[in-house]
């Protein structure tokens, strides 16, 4: 018998398996998120860590195992407990997929018109309040095209955060920026989260700026999570992949060359034909 | 031996592959179908894409429907002449624009102008993660983006080709009466008398709608088929213009023979 | 773009539409001038209706007068029954006569009718009495030959 999720944890994730076809990504997965915290899962590229997110977003179902989100089995639901459920849900994607067709501001305002039959008066004053929040308000009238990728990103942020969710999911939020507009969304992320009392999952390999506003980390390789702690732990871990990570090694656990034949018999074998 | 084994294995799995996307695209649809509740509630929708789709291929449709229309009169003219039937060039004309060349020009115009696009769109869409945010914001795609330019290139495409075959007739009468002097009178009196209006036009009419059904729904589908990458989006693009006219094309020729079968006409 | 510019390009569209629909079917097609609930029927026997087809047009002096709406076989007589439906305007004599005929050499075949001189003229429902059945090429061909093959014996 397995013992119950914690009331205080939000997301709980219970010998998850995943793959897509025969290739497997997720080989068991175990994780907790306690509500109100922000936490990270780090590994390198292609882990399979947006896996995790998609998992708890509910837009993948596991191979077997389980994905609780607020107590209750995402791949269980059906359609419309789903949909239920992600309104309660943000999710800032990787480059911000922000509609090209629109604005800024009918961005932030799409889930407000979709979800509520607020009047545009109140639509209007409550993504001019989000818009504020991430210091875009004068960028209301921009097309997501005349926006920097940072600004594209914090703009994302603004309508991941319209319906006040209790679950906010980040899917790479710091790639591909510049040092400062890295640090405000760092500190956007810490800042939203504890303003809205909600709680937050980061997935990202930006081991400096994360380790700077995340309460706890796991770290995820080849399909299983093979260390967690607190930044304070993770700094002096001795793990010898997490090692390799904080300090940015190029060879180690993960290894610079990618598995092939013998370097010598390749060589070889061109000369004897 | 082996290389027959290998190319008979090759071709089972061809076929294999074919009949199982042709059986996700029918679910595909039957899906789109399913959600198209929104596109109706909302037309504002709808009414964005009846622009994209229908406003701004009106150009296209009626300059060739113009030509389309002046050539087959000059054609037509030559060798009606020859039987001493010039003044049927009205006939001719109106005939193959209402029942044949107004709804297959028009619609693989419109295959190239407005499918091409909306595959597009949506691929880019699907490429840059914009429906997998819609999914996570608890809207669901097929109904805020597919289905209502599903329905645009529906009501558009009737409405195009009559537009064709009407800018077509236009096109025949600057030549046939303007140009080569067939008698204003015999030209209408003569298309009125031939062309009936249950077999000639509605037949049309019927014959456009369903190739823009067919044309938009391979359009939609093969955009959210797309695989997520720049070369995905653009080999999804060129083969809803070729499977749009193969379908155009193969419809037509189905239509027809149920349409005029018995009828003699 | 605003919604109220789309909006009124929209509605400029399906009004073009529209509108080549409606000429479509005024101008271009036969709507305007034939109604095909209203006239009335006449029944006419043939004993071959050659390729006429239903929804022939019946013509007189070269008028057309309505069309052909139903063609059967009578079963005991084994005779074509044609059901033509005139247009209201048009009144036939009692002795009018049905023709098959063909327009030009190779063209369709439409049904003619030739009024005679009597006074009274045919109801709804009525049959045409006198018919001139189709011209089937084989058959004229089959007559020349043997009248041909006749004249050849008398000579000889």
């Amino acid at each position: 018998m397995i013992s119950p999720p914690a009331a205080s944890d939000l997301v709980t994730l219970r010998d998850v398996k995943f793959g897509y076809g025969a290739r497997t990504v997720l080989r068991d997965i175990n994780l907790t998120v306690p509500r109100g915290k922000v936490v990270a899962i780090m590994g390198g590229s292609g882990c399979g860590k947006t896996t995790i997110l998609r998992l708890i977003g509910g837009q993948l179902r596991p191979k077997s195992g389980e994905v609780l989100v607020a107590g209750r089995p995402v791949a269980k639901l059906n359609a419309e407990d789903l949909f239920r459920m992600r309104r309660r849900m943000g999710m800032l994607f990787q480059f911000g997929a922000l509609f090209t067709d629109m604005t800024a501001f009918d961005n932030v305002a799409f889930p407000l018109r979709e979800h509520t039959s607020l009047p545009e008066d109140i639509i209007h004053d409550l993504v001019i309040l989000k818009l504020q929040a991430v210091g875009l308000r004068g960028a209301a009238g921009l097309r997501p095209a005349e926006l920097s990728g940072g600004m594209a990103r914090r703009v994302a942020l603004a309508r991941a955060v319209a319906l006040d969710p209790m679950l906010i999911m980040y899917d790479e939020p710091f790639a591909g920026l510049d040092p400062i507009s890295l640090s405000i969304i760092g500190d956007l992320i810490r800042r939203l989260n504890d303003a809205l009392g909600a709680t937050s999952v980061v997935v990202t390999h930006d081991i400096i700026e994360s380790l700077k506003i995340v309460d706890y980390v796991y770290f995820v390789s080849e399909g299983r999570v093979i260390a967690q702690g607190t930044p304070a732990e993770l700094k002096v871990s001795d793990v010898p992949y997490v090692r390799q990570f904080v300090d940015g090694e190029t060879d180690g656990p993960v290894p610079f060359h990618y598995p092939a034949a013998s370097y010598r018999s390749e060589l070889m074998a061109e000369i004897d034909e | 031996m082996n290389d027959i084994a290998r190319m008979l294995r090759r071709l089972g799995g061809g076929v294999i592959d074919a009949v199982w996307r042709l059986g996700y695209a029918s679910r595909f649809i039957a899906m789109v179908l399913a959600a198209s509740g929104m596109a109706f509630r909302r037309f504002s929708l709808t009414m964005r894409e009846l622009y994209f789709a229908g406003v701004l291929s009106l150009v296209i449709i009626s300059v060739s429907g113009l030509f389309v229309g002046m050539v087959l009169a000059l054609q037509g003219f030559e060798t009606l002449q020859n039987f001493g039937a010039a003044e049927a060039v009205g006939v001719l004309v109106a005939t193959s624009l209402v029942k044949e060349l107004g709804p297959v020009v028009a619609g693989l115009l419109f295959a190239s102008r407005a499918g091409s696009a909306m595959t597009a769109e949506i691929g880019l869409m699907k490429t840059t993660e914009q429906l997998s945010a819609m999914e996570m914001m608890a809207v669901n795609p097929l109904a805020r983006v597919v289905a209502p330019r599903f329905w645009a290139g529906v009501i558009s495409m009737p409405l195009l080709a009559a537009i064709f075959s009407v800018m077509g007739v236009f096109g025949g009468w600057l030549v046939a009466v303007k140009l080569l002097g067939v008698d204003n009178g015999t030209f209408w009196s003569q298309m009125q008398a031939q062309i009936d209006f249950r077999l000639g036009i509605v037949n049309g009419i019927i014959k456009s709608f369903v190739f823009g059904a067919a044309i938009t729904a391979i359009a939609v589908y093969e955009g959210y088929d797309a695989p997520p990458t720049a070369e995905g989006v653009a080999s999804a693009t060129t083969r809803t213009v070729v499977e749009s006219a193969l379908a155009v094309l193969a419809l037509d020729f189905v239509l027809t023979v149920f349409m005029f079968r018995g009828t003699g006409l | 773009m605003n919604r109220t510019t789309i909006d009124l390009w929209v509605g400029i569209f399906v009004a073009l539409g529209l509108g080549a629909i409606v000429f479509l079917s005024l101008k271009v097609g036969n709507l305007a001038t034939f109604k095909s609930d209203e006239g009335y029927h006449l029944d006419a026997r043939f004993d071959n209706i050659g390729g006429l087809k239903v929804r022939a047009p019946v013509k007189s002096a070269g008028v057309v007068v309505g069309r052909v709406e139903k063609i059967r076989l009578d079963p005991k007589t084994y005779e074509a029954i044609a059901t033509l439906r005139i247009e209201p305007t048009y009144q036939f004599t009692k002795d009018t006569i049905a023709s098959i005929l063909t327009s030009g050499l190779l063209g369709e075949q439409y049904l003619g009718l030739e009024p005679g001189g009597d006074t009274a003229t045919l109801k709804d429902g009525d049959r045409i009495a006198k018919t001139q059945s189709a011209v089937v090429l084989e058959k004229l061909l089959g007559q020349f030959m043997f009248g041909k093959a006749a004249e050849g014996g008398d000579k000889k």
